[in-house]
């Protein structure tokens, strides 16, 4: 048995992987990869730039704002002054409270609804699924003044529950026509040996659930980013001291007058912080969700 | 045990006309049967089988299990079993929790699922597998595991769609006895479908050849072979040589039918008899056997197999001959 189980884990190594070892560096190579380095250096330059300055002090970032911090130069200023000045601990935490409760709610809602889309061949279904398309086109932030509306009637106006609310609203439909095109790769027999076993709708929906994982990682990521860089909602329906977000809390080192660059930088900074946690850890199955589900 | 009484499937797509996957099909399968479906592609053996299992519901006609008419029963209701082509295994549970699968949907005890999951597995020699995964697993593995979680709530019917198809050459003959087996073993009515005759010969109990939504013929293996009632079951089992009845000065309106390892082929020279002369225009060396390709003066090509073989070269003239016990005559 101990003799073909090798030769399967040997051919299970990626041809790529070996091949591109001994490929030689050709004129085609060299510019493939000299252009990937420009756009990684356009990409990832900003942050960089955000970084540095955020080590420095005011007159150092206007000095020579592409300078590296000396000794002279540097300053954990604005970290400090982030933390003392501003109320950075509550804005994180609502940041955190809300996107997080976003991408669970989208999530498990639009899985869901994706399984739903693509199991029961009901009429409504296509209608329905269009629905989300037209979901997608449309910008949530047109229906600002009927949200208010809604958020006043409610009485939820000022409160993190009517943010995540919207967010979650502005989330779905992107992520159930993502999902949807993650069930319908999930081969029938697979669903039909559950059922013919006498699986519940929920357990088969649970059997299937591993085999749209990259889907899911990949509708998280989604989801995290403009809900979590988001400026407008926040302002709009959570602006009081302590439901302020990240961005929004940033904005008090803006000042009419004056900027208080070091803080602002340092805050920028910490912000993102969550965002690059995340991805470390979703971005293979991210990379590979996004691309199998938009090419199928 | 299954009775399928006139069943007919359409199947209503979108812009082109209704797909008429079955015609009228009626058959009866035996209790403790080794069943086969065989036929070409798209002829409608899947069709069939998911009608068994109630995955599909009939056109028009009626399918009894153990007497009683399935119709209103959904799948897991009727004590049917199948192993699906792609395994269909669960990835993230365990062997062992793929083939307990079922029992623990009936609310089995725990104490029974272990023992006839330790059982199913022992049939299937995979005692020492229960904690891997499938993707752990080799082709031939997976298949045996499909085939223990099929066999461990005990069906009365097990369903078989190509299950051995993904597997090579050498594993498949060897599935081939473990599946006859398991059958036999187990006492389960076995319905297999395949479009590998030679398959459908070495397994099968009875075989029912089908082609594009009719049963041609139902028979045993020495049955279909010997006596095929239908050119094209002729030609799918096995080879034959199918010669119209002019090519040999016999009735035009018939075909003769005959087996290739039946016919001699001697040369002219040697002053043999036989139903017609004609010229090798073609050798082919198999091993064990010669293929030979002859063109009749008369103009029809046949293929003759034999043992070892008369020293030939391609251009004798040759005169060949069989019993005419072995031959079969059918109308064109
Ligand atoms: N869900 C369906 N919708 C429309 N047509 C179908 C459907 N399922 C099967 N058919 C058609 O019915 C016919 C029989 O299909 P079936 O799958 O039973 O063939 P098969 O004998 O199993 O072939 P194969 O050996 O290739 O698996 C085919 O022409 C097929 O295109
Ligand atoms: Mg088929």
């Amino acid at each position: 048995m101990s003799a073909p189980d090798l030769r399967i884990s040997d051919l299970t190594i990626p041809a790529a992987r070996r091949r591109q070892d001994r490929e030689p560096w050709t004129f085609e190579r060299i510019i493939v990869h000299a252009l990937l380095i420009v756009f990684v250096i356009l990409a990832i330059g900003p942050v960089l730039i955000v970084i540095i300055n955020s080590l420095k002090t005011t007159p150092a970032i206007f000095g020579g704002p592409f300078d590296l911090p000396t000794a002279k130069t540097f300053s954990l200023e604005g970290y400090k002054r982030v933390f003392t000045r501003g109320n950075f601990i509550v804005n994180y935490r609502n940041s955190l409270v809300v996107t997080v409760t976003t991408i669970v709610l989208t999530v498990v809602l639009s899985t869901l609804a994706a399984f739903a889309l693509v199991e029961y061949r009901v009429r409504v279904a296509s209608l329905l699924a269009g629905l989300f398309v037209l979901g997608i086109m449309l910008p949530i932030r047109l229906g600002t003044i009927p949200l208010i509306q809604m958020m006043l009637a409610w009485k939820l106006m000022d409160t993190l529950a009517a943010l995540i609310l919207v967010y979650t609203a502005m989330s779905i439909p992107i992520a159930v026509t993502l999902m949807v095109t993650y069930f319908r790769t999930v081969p029938t027999d697979l669903k039909e040996a559950a059922r013919m076993d006498g699986a519940s709708e929920l357990r088969t929906f649970w059997i299937v659930l591993p085999l749209v994982r990259p889907g899911l990682a990949a509708v998280a990521a989604l989801t995290m980013l403009p809900v979590w860089n988001d400026l407008w909602f926040p302002l709009i329906l959570a602006p009081s001291r302590q439901n302020q977000t990240v961005t929004l809390g940033v904005q008090q080192f803006v000042g009419q007058f004056m900027n208080d660059y070091p803080a602002l930088l340092a805050a920028l900074t910490l912000g993102a912080v969550p965002l690059v946690v995340l991805f470390t850890l979703f971005s293979r199955q991210f990379i590979s969700g996004l691309s199998k589900g938009y090419s199928k | 045990m299954i009775d399928i009484q006139s069943v007919s499937k359409s199947f209503v797509t979108r812009d082109a006309d209704p797909v008429h996957a079955l015609n009228d099909v009626s058959l009866e399968i035996y209790d403790n049967e080794f069943f086969t479906l065989l036929g070409p592609s798209g002829c409608g053996k899947t069709t069939l089988l998911r009608l068994i299992a109630g995955f599909e519901a009939p056109s028009s006609g009626a399918i009894r299990i153990a007497g009683s008419d399935v119709a209103a029963l959904p799948p897991q209701k009727r004590s049917v079993n199948t192993v699906f082509q792609s395994y269909a295994l669960f990835p993230h549970m365990s062997v062992a929790e793929n083939v307990a699968f079922g029992l623990e949907m009936q609310n089995a005890p725990k104490s029974l699922i272990d023992e006839r999951v330790r059982e199913a597995l022992e049939m299937v020699r995979l005692e020492g597998f229960a904690a891997r995964r499938p993707a752990q697993l080799s082709g031939g593995q997976q298949q045996r595991v499909a085939v223990a979680r099929a066999l461990a709530p005990k069906p009365s019917v097990l369903l078989l769609d190509e299950p051995l198809s993904a597997l090579d050459l050498k594993l498949r003959k060897g599935m081939q006895s473990e599946l006859k087996r398991l059958q036999r073993e187990t006492g389960i009515t076995f319905v297999l479908v395949t479009h590998d005759q030679e398959e459908a010969l070495a397994m099968s109990d009875r075989i029912a050849v089908m082609r594009s939504g009719d049963v041609l013929q139902v028979g045993t293996p020495r049955d279909i072979y010997d006596n095929p009632q239908d050119r094209f079951v002729a030609d799918f089992i096995g080879e034959s040589n199918l010669l119209p009845g002019a090519a040999l000065g016999r009735d035009p309106a018939k075909t003769i039918i005959v087996r290739p390892e039946h016919i001699v082929v001697s040369p002219v020279a040697d002053g043999a008899k036989g139903h017609a002369r004609g010229a090798v225009s073609a050798i082919t060396f198999l091993g064990s056997d010669t293929l030979y390709e002859v063109v009749l003066e008369e103009g029809a090509k046949l293929h003759s197999r034999s043992r070892g073989g008369a020293a030939l070269a391609t251009g004798d003239r040759v005169v060949v001959d069989w019993a005419r016990a072995v031959e079969r005559e059918l109308a064109n």
